[in-house]
């Protein structure tokens, strides 16, 4: 299907294209790498006034160390997170659960960054960055701030991102050493993943020193598993040790009910999987 | 004038895994799909459908959309009501089946989401979908019925005038066709009773290429590109609905993406395209999008089975009775009603049942219209009788095959006439079932099994077995017209020896990635002597190919191949009396072969004269036998006195995760027996393709409606298509049993796998979880499903209301499927 | 309308497009580049598939305008005139394709494929042309076609 007509611009700088967001407001649309936005276009379930696109500016490209942490921005591909040294060394749990996202053509358009932005709560990518404590840098005319994964979460295609803001670029500390593992539950593997749980563990001979989980698709937007991240430190990397801790991950969560699983049936597999990527991670 | 060099003796072509003609145009992109067209002053059309799935349609407001840039017409079913016909069903099953009138562009009511209501005709594609938007329809909704078993039961009508949603019972019994018993005594008799009810979910065709029509009105003859399995019946139609002369009319199926038995039909947007482009007087073009195609090309299956099954202690099954309910969905399509009527022969499959009876009831409902789906009837069959015979081995704690091999037909009974009526011609099925458990592994993967049984492994290991026939190469006229089908099932061909000993052989399939193009060149290279790339096919086009009853029901090679087989004969016959001229010698003396005609007796020496030679001197005509017609082309049409009767044994082997009741396919073996082969490079991907396809069936697919009648399933995002990641290759192999209904051998292949594969899915999904309670998971199996029938869901939990196990209370064997599962 | 320039199978063209117009749209309608083909609307099917920059991606998924100043190859620039691709022989010879609606995305995405890993095994194949969907060949000689191409054999089942 073919879009509604909307009006194209194609900044080069962060201060142009902020100045484009805020003179049209909501009627404003950022394409990044489109592999989101396009779709939604296409089955005309937006019709922006205009889009901006943001693919060409030099200043969002580039994913850079920052000391102790790596910073990823918003033109980044996730084929250059896939890429990315900086990446597989500090932020093993990123580029696994990247590595799952959507199929190599998506892969190699879509932006880590378009994703966030998109908030769509069975996307990949959310939950390994609320884990390891990602922080968002949106720019604004007024200027630029940052905001927490846990705020930066709203609702449904929902975040902090406000009218006239882009984000422009994801902070996420180093987490190096530290052993990680992306489970993500589908019956075809193009789909959105049904149940998706990302585990990083520092673990300390058998023993988990401190785990950190982020749950997909488990309610309305990526969620963290405090409570059994709390449960986990300490215990011994074995299956017996963590499947009662981890069974309970599912806990005062509100996944949807669909075609591919009922909430009940999601909140068991979370605990299931949870249970898996912990071990893994661990290196059990 | 160039005459190619003529053949010395030749190695037979057909057998070969000749590589495909087809494959230099696809593979480099130079291709010609309908959507490729593009005519001078071309207008582009967008439908607007109904939202509702039953609903009065009050007003039709069209004048913003007349108003919008670009748009040249705008038509509603008002201004068609008179010119647009009615949509054909060319299968009434029964003298009193109800059928509800189907007009392209609805007029007055709705009867399915995704039914035409309007059409916007506009100077591009994008202008014509902007201005389908700005059509305000004005609907009174209507009370839908959706639900299959509910709609068999009347209390909301799909067609209120029709007074009823059961458009026609169909009934074959053993006991009034002479065939076998009565299968009530066999019931009343027998030692063991399985009753099951068995849910066929429906499914969508999903053929790659979206459809798309074009059609030009600015020649003599209305000209109509489309991508059409069927091009010589869409050209009837197109006349007998339209009351446009037959001869008026040209239809084209160019490159033609997949079919499947989903292009099998005469659409509404192609009659609308036809009528726009008559309407303006320009050619006009309509490319559905996949979400358009998945809600408005017709679905497939879609059955409640209700079976039982009686049997001896010692395992011999004494009969069986089938009691199906057949959702039509909202209207009948091309064959819609003989859909599930092509499963009835096909209940007993391999077995020696004393009884049978069948008992079909088609149901409308206010869904998107059902009709042929690859193997249309007879997966729904296979299906039904493999998990049965499962359960009765489970029952009497026999191992499946060997229950089997007690009940079916042995090689040496063959020809066998079954209680269906069906004669059998050939078959083997312990040379197949052999070869397949050595090569699966059987009894290997049967002492894992236990391994993992005994131990208690969180993966289970099931093994499925379909031992399937199925019935094809439709089909013998005379039975067509006997089950009161509008057609014949002939097939046509002619054979063109050109001057420079080129031959053109036009056949009446039309392929669509069958590579029939390679094929019927490997048959005439033989028949004729010619080499195989001097042969050029022509096909898909009512002005070249005249005559012909197209492609579907595994017909192709079996009838059309058969067709060009006599042609080709002919043609040999015809130049018998030239060469005999030639070479002064008398007709009766002379013998074909490798292209040459020679003289009995002459010696191994004598040049003897060669097709392509004898093509020239037919071509001058300076020299002719008295009375010889200058020509050496021949046609010829053949009807079939048979179907034709493949079977083979599919063993699969699936793991299952019983923890969160994912399953994976570890290995799959398959023994096909289609009788000879013509090239088994395209006989084994016909397979590959059918086996997903049927694997898709049992473990991913289903269209999915909600209360209101909107299909929920309604994009690749929703309806489940599995890749390569979620597919394993597969081991193939073959024995033969010739047909003896044709010249060549052969068996059809073409739905093979798509039949075969789906029991072997879940039987062995089923397998693997039989110790925790599990008699049955609906399909789909998704791993909720089975994660629920494991732990005491009964099967799973279905789309629809959970079927009763049972039907009567007192039946014998009463067991409870399932629901008291649970442990690990 | 906005102006733009792309060099297509090796040809610069210059265009003045609707924004909204899919590179596909593009491709197909205005230069006539009509191997390359639309099979759904979702991004799913990957038949639309072509090579952007060097790297596979879903042609319906980009705007004609966001290929301005970039460099596109399709189905119809991979061989070198008659000279196949090794890829497009094995497709051929393993009969990879049947109905052929796939085929020019499949081979585009197994092109990328290959240029990533040139010894792929059967599950990275397999995992890797996951964005393609096929209705006719069951995947089966697709997976073998590219391991061919790659000079390995299946390692799972096999006509026996």
């Amino acid at each position: 299907m073919i879009p509604v007509e909307f009006d194209y611009a194609a900044p080069a700088t962060v201060q142009e294209a902020v100045a484009l967001l805020a003179e049209h407001g909501d009627d404003a649309k950022v394409l990044a790498g489109g592999q989101s936005l396009l779709p939604v276009l296409r089955m005309r379930l937006n019709a922006p006034g205009v889009v901006v696109d943001i693919s060409g500016i030099e200043e969002l490209k580039g994913i850079t160390d920052e000391g102790d942490a790596i910073r990823i921005g918003a033109g980044a591909t996730y084929q250059d997170v896939l890429d990315s040294p900086l990446v597989s060394e500090h932020l093993r749990l990123l580029h696994q659960a990247v590595s799952e996202v959507a199929d190599p053509q998506i892969r190699h358009r879509g932006t880590l960054c378009g994703a966030l932005a998109h908030a769509d709560p069975a996307g990949d990518v959310g939950a390994p960055v609320l884990a390891l404590d990602g922080r968002m840098v949106i720019r604004g005319t007024a200027g630029e701030r940052t905001v927490g994964a846990e705020e930066f979460f709203v609702d449904i295609f929902e975040t902090a991102i406000g009218d006239g803001e882009l984000l422009t670029a994801v902070v996420i500390p180093k987490h190096t050493g530290w052993g990680s593992h992306y489970a993500k539950f589908v019956r075809v593997s193009h789909q959105w993943a049904i149940v998706g749980v990302a585990a990083a563990v520092r673990a300390e001979g058998g023993t988990i020193a401190e785990a950190k989980v982020g749950l997909t698709n488990m309610g309305s937007r990526p969620l963290r598993a405090a409570a059994v991240e709390q449960a986990l430190a300490g215990q011994p990397a074995t299956e017996e040790a963590l499947g009662a801790i981890c069974a309970r991950v599912g806990e005062g969560t509100d996944p949807p009910s669909d075609l591919n699983g009922q909430a009940d049936y999601r909140r068991h597999v979370a605990g299931v999987l949870a249970r898996r990527a912990v071990l893994a991670a661990a290196g059990g | 004038m160039t005459v190619t060099e003529e053949p010395t003796a030749a190695v037979r072509e057909v057998g070969k895994d000749r590589r495909r003609k087809e494959d230099q145009r696809l593979i480099t992109g130079r291709t010609r799909w309908t959507d490729n067209m593009q005519l001078t002053g071309m207008l582009h059309l967008a439908m607007v459908r109904s939202p509702y799935a039953h609903a009065r349609i009050t007003n039709v407001d069209m004048s913003a959309a007349q108003q919008a840039p670009g748009v040249i017409s705008v038509l509603c079913g008002r201004d068609l009501k008179d010119h647009q016909g009615e949509l054909p069903c060319a299968w009434p099953i029964t003298d009193d089946q109800k059928c509800m009138a189907h007009p392209a562009v609805a007029v007055d009511r709705v009867a399915f989401a995704g039914e035409v209501v309007a059409v916007v005709a506009a100077r591009t594609a994008a202008q014509a979908r902007d201005a389908a938007e700005l059509v305000d329809v004005d609907y009174e909704e209507l009370p839908a019925v959706v639900d299959l078993k509910k709609a068999a039961a009347d209390e909301v009508l799909a067609h209120p005038e029709l007074g009823t949603n059961v458009s026609a019972t169909w009934v074959f019994d053993s006991a009034e066709a002479g065939s076998g018993g009565d299968v009530e005594d066999s019931i009343r008799d027998a030692e063991v009773l399985i009753e099951r009810e068995y849910r066929q979910q429906r499914l969508i065709p999903s053929f790659m290429e979206p459809r798309s029509t074009v059609v030009d009105p600015t020649g003599e003859q209305f000209v109509m590109w489309t991508s059409t399995q069927v091009p010589h019946i869409l050209r009837l139609m197109l006349a007998l609905t339209l009351g446009v002369p037959e001869s008026k009319v040209r239809v084209i199926a160019p490159d033609v993406g997949g079919g499947f038995g989903g292009k099998l039909q005469v659409t509404p947007e192609e009659i609308i395209t036809f009528l726009m482009a008559r309407q303006t007087g320009k050619p006009c073009k309509w490319t559905e999008t996949r979400s358009e195609s998945l809600l408005s090309a017709h679905h497939g299956r879609d059955q409640w089975q209700k079976l039982t099954l009686a049997a001896r202690r010692d395992g011999t099954v004494t009969g069986l009775k089938v009691e199906l309910l057949a959702d039509m969905g909202a209207y009948l399509g091309l064959v819609t009603p003989g859909v599930p009527i092509l499963g009835a022969f096909m209940f007993n499959s391999i077995y020696k049942f004393e009884s049978y009876r069948f008992e079909c009831r088609n149901i409308f409902t206010n869904k998107t219209w059902t009709d042929a789906y690859r193997g249309a009837g007879r997966p729904e069959a296979t299906f039904a009788i493999e998990r049965l015979m499962d359960e009765l081995a489970a029952e009497l704690g026999r191992d499946p095959l060997e229950l089997r091999e007690q009940n079916w037909i042995r090689h040496d009974e063959f020809p066998f006439s079954t209680v269906a009526g069906m004669e059998y011609d050939s078959g083997n099925y312990e040379a197949a079932t052999e070869r397949a458990k050595e090569l699966f592994g059987y009894d290997e993967l049967r002492a894992e099994q236990a391994r993992r049984r005994e131990s208690g492994d969180r993966v289970q290991l099931g093994l499925g077995i379909s031992t399937f026939t199925e019935m094809c190469g439709l089909a013998p006229s005379r039975v067509l017209g006997a089950l009161s089908y509008g057609a014949g099932g002939w097939e046509h061909a002619s054979v063109r020896m050109l001057p420079s000993g080129k031959v053109e052989v036009i056949t009446g399939s039309s392929a669509h990635g069958q590579g029939h193009e390679t094929a019927w060149s490997q048959i005439v290279a033989d028949q004729l002597g010619v080499p195989f790339d001097d042969v050029e096919v022509l096909h898909g086009d009512t002005q070249i190919s005249p005559r012909g009853l197209d492609t579907y029901g595994s017909r192709s090679l079996v009838v059309g191949g058969q067709a060009v087989v006599m042609a080709a004969k002919k043609v040999i016959e015809k130049a018998k009396p030239l060469a005999a001229h030639v070479l002064e010698a008398n007709v009766d003396d002379l013998e074909f072969s490798d292209g040459r005609f020679t003289v009995r007796g002459a010696g191994a020496d004598q040049e003897g004269l060669g097709l392509a030679g004898l093509a020239l001197r037919v071509f001058a005509a300076h020299d002719l036998p008295d009375g010889m017609e200058p020509s050496l082309d021949a046609d010829a049409t053949f009807d079939p006195v048979n179907f034709s009767f493949p079977h083979g044994t599919h063993l699969c082997a699936m793991e299952v995760d019983t923890e969160t009741g994912e399953t994976t396919m570890r290995s799959y073996v398959c023994v096909d027996d289609i009788g000879n082969v013509v090239n088994p490079l395209i006989v084994d991907g016909q397979v590959h393709g059918g086996l997903v396809q049927g694997i898709a069936q049992a473990l991913w697919e289903e269209a999915v409606y909600d209360d209101q009648g909107t299909l929920v399933s309604g994009s690749f995002v929703d309806y489940t298509l599995p890749t390569s990641a979620d597919t394993i290759s597969f081991v193939t192999d073959r024995t033969v049993s010739p047909a003896t209904s044709n010249d060549l051998g052969a068996k059809g292949v073409g739905e093979a796998g798509c039949i075969a594969s789906t029991p072997a899915v879940v039987n062995a999904i089923v397998d693997a979880v039989r110790p925790m309670g599990v008699q049955d998971i609906t399909m789909p199996c998704t791993p909720e499903r089975v994660w629920r029938a494991i732990h005491g869901g009964g099967r799973g939990g279905a789309t629809e209301e959970s079927a009763m196990p049972h039907f009567e209370e007192d039946a014998p064997n009463q067991d409870n499927p399932g629901t008291e599962g649970g442990q690990l | 309308m906005t102006r733009i320039s792309v060099r297509v199978d090796g040809v610069t063209y210059s265009d003045e497009v609707e924004p909204r117009t899919l590179l596909v749209h593009y491709l197909r309608e205005s230069l006539g580049k009509t191997g390359t083909v639309v099979g759904c609307d979702t991004s799913n099917c990957g038949a639309c598939t072509v090579h952007l920059d060097g790297r596979s991606v879903k042609s319906c998924n980009v705007l004609a305008v966001q290929a301005d100043g970039h460099e596109v190859t399709t189905i119809e620039g991979l061989a070198d005139g008659e000279t196949l691709t090794p890829l497009q022989e094995a497709f051929r010879d393993c009969h990879a394709l049947q109905c052929g609606y796939c085929t020019p995305g499949m081979i585009m995405q197994a092109t990328d494929l290959l240029r990533e890993n040139p010894s792929p095994d059967e599950a990275y194949v397999r995992q890797h042309m996951e964005g393609n969907l096929c209705r006719c060949t069951g995947y089966h000689n697709i997976v073998k076609a590219v391991l061919q191409a790659a000079g390995a054999t299946a390692t799972g089942g096999e006509q026996a």
